[in-house]
């Protein structure tokens, strides 16, 4: 069957930044790539902000008809179940913020029973009530909880935007490994800016990947 | 919190308010400040604080009147067409010179308009709300650091003049995200408030908080009161920022999201040879006048950059006074102006680059 990745988390943490990475990555081993924004919680910078270059690249956009517009409702379009019955396409959900955004990802729990996932909490140890492994575990626990849907990895995110440094993603590494303790979940990759990404020391483990952002302000 | 810490705008004022003192947030939800109440919500309790959401905007802030009459450190706060509603309960606080925070985390407008960024309240933040002849000290700040330093600032103006200040952004600086850091602030420094309703112990006589007079005469001499209150802030409390200006033919002004954006047209424009600086109001009202006057003769135009069709350029050509062309550029309907645009507009009136 097809892979469907979701990327939940606390808002902020960086799940669009890592969404589209991981979409434009599996856009190199599958014809065809769906990205589902199915973030009904932020007003501003989201998926679809990055419709024009994802369509370029040859991924779809799914997203509400409202998002970005003027009006703020919370509908989602009824064409992302086509995501479960096309074995074709690669398939990443950008779900919402926090437990609020991951309510909407309940309502497709049946689809999920008959098909494989893989789940991620993006983490960033630098936003607020995301800093430490109980915080991540409340969290964690609550967006299960309304997901109807289990965790199967965790992702580093650490970072300070600009000012981001080695030392902040190691110190993401250290909080994440006390959530692997408690919960068994691995860290499945480390997120970095691609501007700092050869400045890693060899004490972050595991798969790393230099993100490009494309929601990035010009001021 | 000494280490940095990666936050919202929204979210970064709501910590700041507890960080400061203040325990007691009254508010309705709506896009796109609702970060503000939903980070208030979960931390309110933590703190020994009350969050209330109210049956409506209207309701909030007469509760913010009521918590503010009690000599609580109490702030609101809404986004556009919600600062409408509070309006009433600010010309009774005002009326009262109770002190409180009012956050406008400005989206478009008019009505319902939309939800993404605007400056369309800038007449509504320094000349408007409220019926009545009164002020209230308006902050804009442009980053999200300077959104938690001048939420500090806004609970220690409020309480020093006793009157309303309030933090007006826009959805753009609500909802960015930026490393931030608090400083930590010593809370037993909170003044005494004498006047507050806190209670008499039998050991003094009561105190009233009310902004009926019966008699004209009395209300008179208070308002008359007030408004030297007014030219003392209008004295002591001007605050801007000055970018590039020593040697600039060209000031571009805008104040927010605006002035950061206007920020790197100047750097782009000097680069080409175009000598530009910026000036940055920082209190809307008071409105920093004199900064315009120091360079009025000096320069050979200004150019107003805002997200409306241009409402703080009326402030700047009264402190221009006609010594210099005035001109204008603008986005509304929800679009942030960008470098480029700006650019444009200025080597326009520049009459190309040189």
């Amino acid at each position: 069957m097809n892979p469907i990745h979701l990327f939940c988390g606390h808002y902020g943490s960086g799940k669009t930044e890592v969404a589209i990475d991981d979409a434009i990555r599996l856009r190199r081993d599958y014809n065809r790539v769906i990205i589902v924004d199915l973030d009904i919680v932020n007003p501003y910078f989201r998926t679809v902000d990055a419709r024009e270059k994802l369509t370029a690249l040859g991924i779809e956009v799914l997203s509400s008809e409202f998002a970005g517009s003027n009006v703020d409702i919370p509908s989602l379009p009824p064409d992302i179940l086509k995501v479960f019955c096309d074995p074709d396409a690669a398939v990443v959900f950008d779900v919402g913020g926090d437990d609020d955004g991951a309510i909407a990802l309940g309502q497709y729990f049946p689809y999920f029973k008959e098909h494989p996932y893989a789940m991620y909490l993006v983490a960033n140890v630098y936003r607020p009530l995301t800093g430490t492994a109980d915080e991540l575990m409340e969290m964690l626990t609550r967006i299960q909880a309304v997901s109807r849907l289990q965790f199967t990895g965790l992702i580093n995110n650490a970072n300070l935007a600009q000012l981001t440094t080695a030392q902040h993603v190691l110190h993401g590494q250290t909080v994440l490994r006390g959530v692997t303790e408690k919960t068994g979940l691995p860290v499945s990759y480390t997120c970095v800016d691609e501007s700092i990404a050869d400045t890693l020391p060899a004490e972050i483990t595991g798969e790393i990947r230099p993100i490009h952002r494309h929601l990035k302000l010009q001021f | 919190m000494a280490e940095k810490v990666l936050m919202k705008g929204n979210e970064a004022l709501a910590e700041a308010a507890i960080q400061v003192g203040c325990r007691h947030f009254f508010g309705y939800p709506i896009t796109p400040q609702t970060e503000i109440s939903a980070y208030l919500a979960k931390r309110m309790p933590k703190v020994g604080g009350v969050f209330l959401q109210a049956e409506s905007e209207v309701a909030a802030s007469n509760m913010v009147y009521g918590a503010a009459g009690a000599g609580a450190r109490v702030m609101t706060s809404s986004s556009s067409p919600g600062i409408s509603l509070k309006a009433e309960a600010l010309s009774y606080i005002a009326g009262a010179d109770l002190p409180c925070v009012v956050v406008n985390i400005m989206r478009a407008g008019p009505g319902l308009g939309g939800i993404q960024p605007a400056q369309g309240d800038y007449f509504q933040a320094t000349k408007g709300h409220g019926h009545g002849d009164y002020q209230i000290i308006v902050l804009a700040p442009s980053s999200v650091q300077e959104i938690i330093d001048h939420t500090g600032l806004a609970f220690d103006l409020a309480d020093e003049y006793r009157m309303p200040v309030m933090l007006l952004g826009d959805g753009m600086l609500g909802q960015m995200m930026e490393p931030v850091e608090f400083e930590q602030k010593d809370m037993a420094a909170l003044p005494e408030k004498p006047w507050a309703t806190t209670g008499t112990q039998g050991k003094r006589k009561h105190n009233v908080i009310n902004s009926l007079y019966i008699q004209p005469d009395q209300l008179e001499k208070i308002v008359l009161a007030r408004k030297e209150k007014y030219d003392r802030i209008t004295e002591k409390e001007v605050r801007h920022e000055e970018y590039r200006c020593e040697d600039a033919e060209y000031i571009i002004t805008g104040y927010g999201s605006t002035a950061r954006i206007a920020k790197n047209a100047v750097d782009e424009l000097r680069d080409k040879g175009l000598k530009v600086g910026l000036i940055r109001p920082i209190t809307l009202w008071p409105f920093p006048a004199g900064a315009y006057e120091k360079y009025a003769d000096k320069v050979k135009a200004f150019l107003t950059v805002e997200m409306s069709t241009g409402q703080m350029i009326e402030d700047v050509r009264l402190a221009v006074n006609g010594k210099a062309p005035v001109h204008f550029f603008g986005r509304t309907g929800g679009f942030v102006p960008y470098p480029d645009e700006i650019e444009a507009a200025m080597e326009k009136i520049a009459g190309g680059v040189q």
